[in-house]
């Protein structure tokens, strides 16, 4: 099936027809193709996320990659990295080709696995990275996500080992001692709640001696859920050196503050933790002058067990795909700070150029592959958990009104996503 | 007064007065040969205890049984942080038991804020310490044994010494006594003072010497021995030298000035023996003065506040 989208606005410009054809962006004659009206929605290259948990093979209570990638579709995303940190880690060929296989069997986003750094996340050794680079998955980006790669020696080698086949160490920045037991940003709260805190500078620390280490080899490096003002500091800064370091900002660092966990209600439990209004003000500046290059979800599924209980005992992590688009057009395209070409930007094109995937994060023009998302901005919705494609419920947004919604996402040509509802 | 006592920075100043006045109409019964109320005859309360506290459990239940109240002791072996029941099961099987109060001992802060908002219970819920935030009762009742000695705490000077990192007592304290007036020092290395702590409705100190002598009573919080091992100090003979209260450093007190403890004591460590059972301590009065506020406090929240 074809699909001819009369009058909808490419990238917020003036509205005209979009045709997608045998699976590419056409022009010319559309005989047979469906007609789809666009007035008033915003055409965007489909999105894709570089920091997705999946959670399969593992945590099937959780997410599988069939539920994960139809929660990715809603969201606008026609490619997703699927983080390493399952059970068993994706730390070898076969994990990440189990992975990517059941990326394409689901079929409702491209899947790329994401390699672990180091053998099951331990921080010890390197795991097989040319072997996982080398399998049908082809992993470009790496990450012990979850858990940061601490030992300096061990950072070293893995941003130049990966240099052979141009790959990107993707760095949880969080310094292991000086935040032991934390559960929540460290400041006027923790104090007054008795939550161990978890400082800025254990975050800002890693990512200072990791932007040295990539200068120093000559290797690039991305920077996981940059959450800190000191940390879009010393980004902008690395990048004023010309240092090939790339960051990304998670919806929820850009909306959401610490002052949530005075609830003490653990669906605001999230690592690297909800910071202050300031953190929030100077992630939305460095997201908008491009120090933060890209927009990631971190979408991180639990089962709602694991967010029923005490702050202490919950799990860390929130749903973000499928709400990601609208908290970007509530907190950089309403107030100014992006207009569409910048979301393009942030959401599609930059993070396709740091992980490598040539036939995601393209340019709606002829010839290019329709991965296509279109957006209603006008439309409003409140959050409800149950209406989500998600396995898990954990979203952080819950009775929120949110701006926008995604009416169809197109996966080379195909709809993954029509109507605003899952094909 | 509010349905649960969760933190005493949820008390108003009439609040605390009213459950200070009402302890002390109760207070007089511990003197008398039967010390017994019926005003919670036929309620239900239940003290659960996830950590092991032998002595706020106990003052509970005293102050429960002299109302009449029947009391179901539950200690929970092992909580979702390790593991066990889940709190939320344990809440709904206490539910289901028709409980009118839950007293709750946790060792994660805001445990008791879980349980009094997450629809699980109906009943009032008493914090009873959880984690490292806030131990209201014990505020409370060291308010209460204050003016005993002081009369009003408007003006009067307190020390709190020690670990107010990882102190509910401290916590509750300092938000407490600042509501009824007093001005509060908090007095401990850095390393033992959270981050913030100067967005508190308190001075700091880190020289006990130079704000013992000025103090109206001294209160001396216990140092865990898991942080003896944590760096936050070097070790326990240098804590004791530059934060423990002994004997020639009491000889600086003022006359009046009161030592309290909210126990247990780690004699040797914070407090000397000498000081312990001195006549300026009033840590065994503090006990008794426990009962009477848990009373108090048990008394508004389930009988004493019907037009609420």
């Amino acid at each position: 099936m074809n699909y001819l989208i009369r009058n909808v606005s490419i990238l917020g410009g003036e509205p005209t027809d979009l045709l997608l054809q045998d699976g590419v962006i056409s022009e010319g004659a559309a005989d047979g193709a469906e007609e789809i009206d666009g007035t008033g929605l915003v055409a965007l290259p489909g999105l894709v996320d570089l920091h997705t948990h999946l959670r399969e093979p593992g945590r099937e209570d959780a997410e599988t990659v069939e539920t994960g990638t139809r929660a990715a579709a809603m969201g606008g995303f026609t490619a997703v990295h699927a983080m390493a940190n399952t059970e068993p880690v994706a730390d070898t060929a076969g994990v990440v080709e189990q992975v990517w296989r059941l990326g394409r069997e689901a079929g409702h986003c491209d899947v790329f696995p994401v390699g672990a750094v180091t053998v099951g996340l331990q921080g010890e050794r390197l795991a097989e990275l040319g072997a996982m680079a080398d399998s049908a998955a082809r992993v470009r980006v790496f990450s012990d996500d979850g858990k940061c790669v601490s030992d300096a020696v061990l950072m070293r080698r893995a941003l130049e080992y990966v240099k052979a086949f141009d790959g990107v160490i993707a760095q949880h920045a969080q310094e292991p001692r000086l935040t032991e037991g934390a559960q929540m940003n460290e400041g006027e709260l923790s104090g007054k709640l008795g939550l161990t805190g978890w400082p800025a500078v254990a975050e800002e620390a890693i990512i200072a001696r990791d932007c040295l280490l990539a200068a120093h080899v000559g290797s690039r490096l991305h920077v996981c859920h940059v959450s800190t003002a000191g940390s879009v500091e010393i980004v902008r800064d690395a990048k004023r050196k010309g240092w090939d370091v790339t960051a990304e900002a998670c919806p929820h660092h850009l909306i959401l503050t610490d002052e949530l966990a005075a609830t003490y209600d653990p669906i605001y439990k999230v690592n690297p933790p909800l910071r202050t209004a300031a953190d929030v003000e100077a992630l939305r500046a460095g997201l908008a002058d491009g120090t933060i290059d890209i927009v990631a979800t971190d979408h991180a599924p639990h089962p709602h067990e694991d967010k029923d209980c005490e702050w202490a005992a919950a799990a860390f992590g929130m749903l973000g795909l499928e709400t990601a688009l609208s908290i970007v057009q509530a907190t950089m395209v309403d107030p100014g700070l992006l207009d569409w070409n910048g979301v393009a930007e942030r959401m599609s094109y930059a993070p396709a150029r740091i992980g490598r995937v040539a036939e995601h994060g393209r340019p709606i023009e002829v010839g290019e592959p329709a991965n296509v998302v279109l957006y209603d901005p006008a439309a409003r919705r409140t959050i409800d958990p149950t209406d989500s494609a998600s396995l898990s419920r954990n979203t952080p947004y819950r009775g929120m009104e949110l701006p926008g919604r995604v009416v169809a996402t197109f996966l080379r040509g195909k709809p993954t996503v029509l109507d605003g509802k899952l094909v | 007064m509010k349905r649960h006592l969760l933190s005493a920075g949820d008390l108003t100043r009439d609040d605390a007065e009213l459950i200070l006045t009402t302890a002390a109409e109760l207070r007089e019964l511990a003197d008398r040969p039967i010390k017994k109320l019926p005003a919670l005859r036929g309620r239900t309360v239940v003290n659960l205890f996830f950590e092991d506290s032998t002595r706020t459990r106990i003052s509970f239940e005293a102050a429960a049984k002299r109302l009449s109240a029947d009391v179901i002791n539950f200690a929970a072996k092992g909580s979702s942080l390790s593991k066990g029941e889940s709190l939320k099961d344990t809440a709904l099987t206490l539910e289901a038991m028709g409980a009118d109060a839950v007293v709750v001992r946790h060792g994660a802060s805001g445990a008791p804020h879980l349980l009094a908002n997450s629809g699980w219970v109906r009943s009032s819920v008493v914090n009873a310490g959880d984690g490292t935030h806030e131990h209201p009762t014990q505020a409370l009742l060291d308010a209460f044994t204050m003016t005993r000695h002081l009369g009003s705490l408007d003006g009067r000077r307190i020390a709190v010494v020690g670990d107010v990192l990882h102190s509910r007592v401290a916590r509750s304290n300092a938000l407490l006594l600042h509501t009824l007036g007093a001005e509060v020092t908090l007095v401990a290395p850095p390393t033992l003072l959270p981050v913030g702590i100067d967005t508190w409705p308190v001075e700091t100190s880190y020289d006990l010497d130079a704000v013992i002598p000025k103090a109206d009573a001294v209160m001396m919080l216990r140092v865990q021995r898991e942080r003896m091992q944590g760096g936050f100090f070097p070790t326990p003979r240098e804590y004791s030298r530059r934060y423990g209260l002994d004997a020639r450093r009491m000889a600086t007190l003022q006359d009046h000035t009161i030592v309290m403890h909210p126990g247990p004591m780690v004699r040797g460590m914070e407090i000397t023996a000498d000081v312990a059972d001195s006549s300026r301590s009033v840590i065994v009065e503090q006990v008794t003065n426990g009962v009477a506020v848990r009373m108090a406090v048990l008394y508004l929240l389930l009988g004493g506040n019907e037009s609420d």
